[in-house]
């Protein structure tokens, strides 16, 4: 399968890379990893015109810490997410959840700004950017903007960011020490997206809950955060009713698409069981 | 027609330059521009890993990488691997170890398994196989793979310098 013919376009810097798309339009896709947009060229699901490739821009790679924010730099790809030791100490949940993404070659290859601005239910960091209240920088020919994950993602494959925007950096605040943290993923076989996933950042205090933040991958049109879950839990013991209470309204919030993974109850089902199973996770990795 | 695109990269060891159109996969200018059939096509779909070769210190699916976007890569196939008539130790780990029946996923195994035992050197047989995760064999229940891993390691690291 080879994709449809199109023009290839490999920027060296931010800027040029933004003058191009401002002057292609939407005739023109971002490539990033690729791991998602050629396969969908194979297939003529997708059919760019023009290419403009963000590999060469060594600026939009990287992870640091900046007074209490982690910078993701949006072509870092999963393997480097995986291997980076600030992240193991500053951020075990985006390891966790890059852990299960698809397999080590696509990890080489995948970065977390396509995942995150493809804008597909079926990928996992946009659940972990919710709970992590991460925001992402959108670079455009009118300067830079920050959006919060939270409202970014409109539906289907439609993000907040405009067709003349690149998503640059993936900021998120460091967790404080000791919260608990899961990234729980039902899936069929490596490589495949989610049944049902949940992604959860637990803090307690006094042997309650103090704050809890969970959201859900692949059970609706975009990743949901369960709220009303959250508020269940705070104040609370985390016992075994408050975690299936939990569970329960999380579910109460799923509107899946059946599919080959499952149909709207299996799915709906696998998404209680997986809030289930991140919140014992994380309350056992919290410090009390 | 799509504007063409030189692109000059080093395939095991060589530099090679080739004229392509932009949509061209990198699987086959391997194959079918420079003769290199060693790297296979399975899926094309990205999923099976016979495909796999190694860019830049990246095992990769050649199947969802454009050559364009190869220019100044170094890249490593199978072919680069035996020299002087002789099998590289990973090459005799699968054969010593059983480690294939058809051979279709082979040289991709073999490909992945050679960046794998460079980031780790000593992995346990949990590490192997999910770092082998993204190369499918239908033939052999993985189990030789996994031999043939361990027995690469092992002999390598009795290889190195200490």
């Amino acid at each position: 399968m080879i994709p449809r013919e199109f023009e290839y376009h490999a920027p060296a810097t931010l800027p040029d890379a933004l003058a191009l798309l401002a002057q292609l339009g939407d005739e023109a896709k971002l490539l990033a990893g690729g791991h998602s947009l050629l396969p969908m060229m194979k297939l003529r699901f997708a059919q760019p015109a023009h290419l403009i490739d963000l590999g060469k821009i060594g600026a939009l790679k990287g992870i640091r810490e900046d007074g209490g924010t982690l910078v993701i730099g949006a072509m870092t790809t999963e393997n480097e997410i995986v291997w980076s030791k600030l992240l193991q100490q500053q951020c075990p949940l985006l390891v966790e959840g890059a852990r299960q993404i698809s397999d080590p070659q696509v990890r080489y290859k995948g970065t977390i700004g396509g995942d995150i601005s493809h804008g597909d239910p079926g990928n996992d960091h946009p659940a972990m950017m919710l709970a992590l209240s991460a925001s992402f920088v959108l670079d455009g020919p009118d300067g830079k903007r920050v959006v919060p994950a939270d409202g970014f993602f409109l539906g289907m494959y439609d993000t907040l960011m405009k067709p003349d925007e690149i998503m640059t950096e993936i900021r998120i605040p460091v967790p404080a020490a000791g919260t608990g943290y899961s990234y729980s993923k039902l899936k069929r076989k490596t490589g495949d997206f989610a049944a049902a996933a949940a992604a959860v950042l637990l803090r307690m205090k006094g042997g309650v809950v103090d704050d809890a933040r969970i959201a859900l991958t692949n059970v609706g049109p975009t990743p949901l955060r369960a709220s009303k879950a959250e508020d269940a839990l705070r104040g609370r013991k985390p016992d075994d009713d408050a975690i299936a209470d939990a569970a329960r309204l999380a579910m109460s919030i799923c509107a899946p698409s059946a599919d080959q993974r499952g149909d709207e109850e299996y799915k709906t089902a696998m998404a209680g069981e997986m809030t289930q199973r991140a919140l014992r996770s994380a309350l056992a990795r919290a410090q009390q | 027609m799509a504007k063409k695109h030189a692109v000059t990269f080093k395939l095991n060891g060589k530099e090679v330059d080739v004229v392509v159109p932009p949509r061209e996969l990198l699987i086959h200018t391997l194959r079918e521009r420079l003769q290199h059939t060693g790297p296979h096509i399975g899926c094309e779909t990205s999923h099976c890993g016979a495909c796999t070769v190694d860019l830049d210190g990246m095992s990769v699916k050649s199947c969802t990488v454009l050559t364009v976007q190869c220019n100044g890569a170094e890249v490593l196939t199978i072919e680069g691997f035996a020299a002087g008539g002789e099998l590289s130790v990973l090459q005799e780990a699968f054969t010593e170890e059983h480690g294939l029946q058809c051979g279709y996923c082979t040289p991709g195994m073999i490909t992945r398994a050679h960046r794998l035992l460079k980031e780790n050197p000593d992995p346990s047989e949990e590490e192997i196989r999910y770092w082998m995760a993204g190369n499918l064999c239908r033939c052999t229940g993985y189990q030789n793979i996994v031999k043939a891993v361990q027995y690469a390691a092992k002999k390598l690291s009795a290889q190195a310098p200490a």
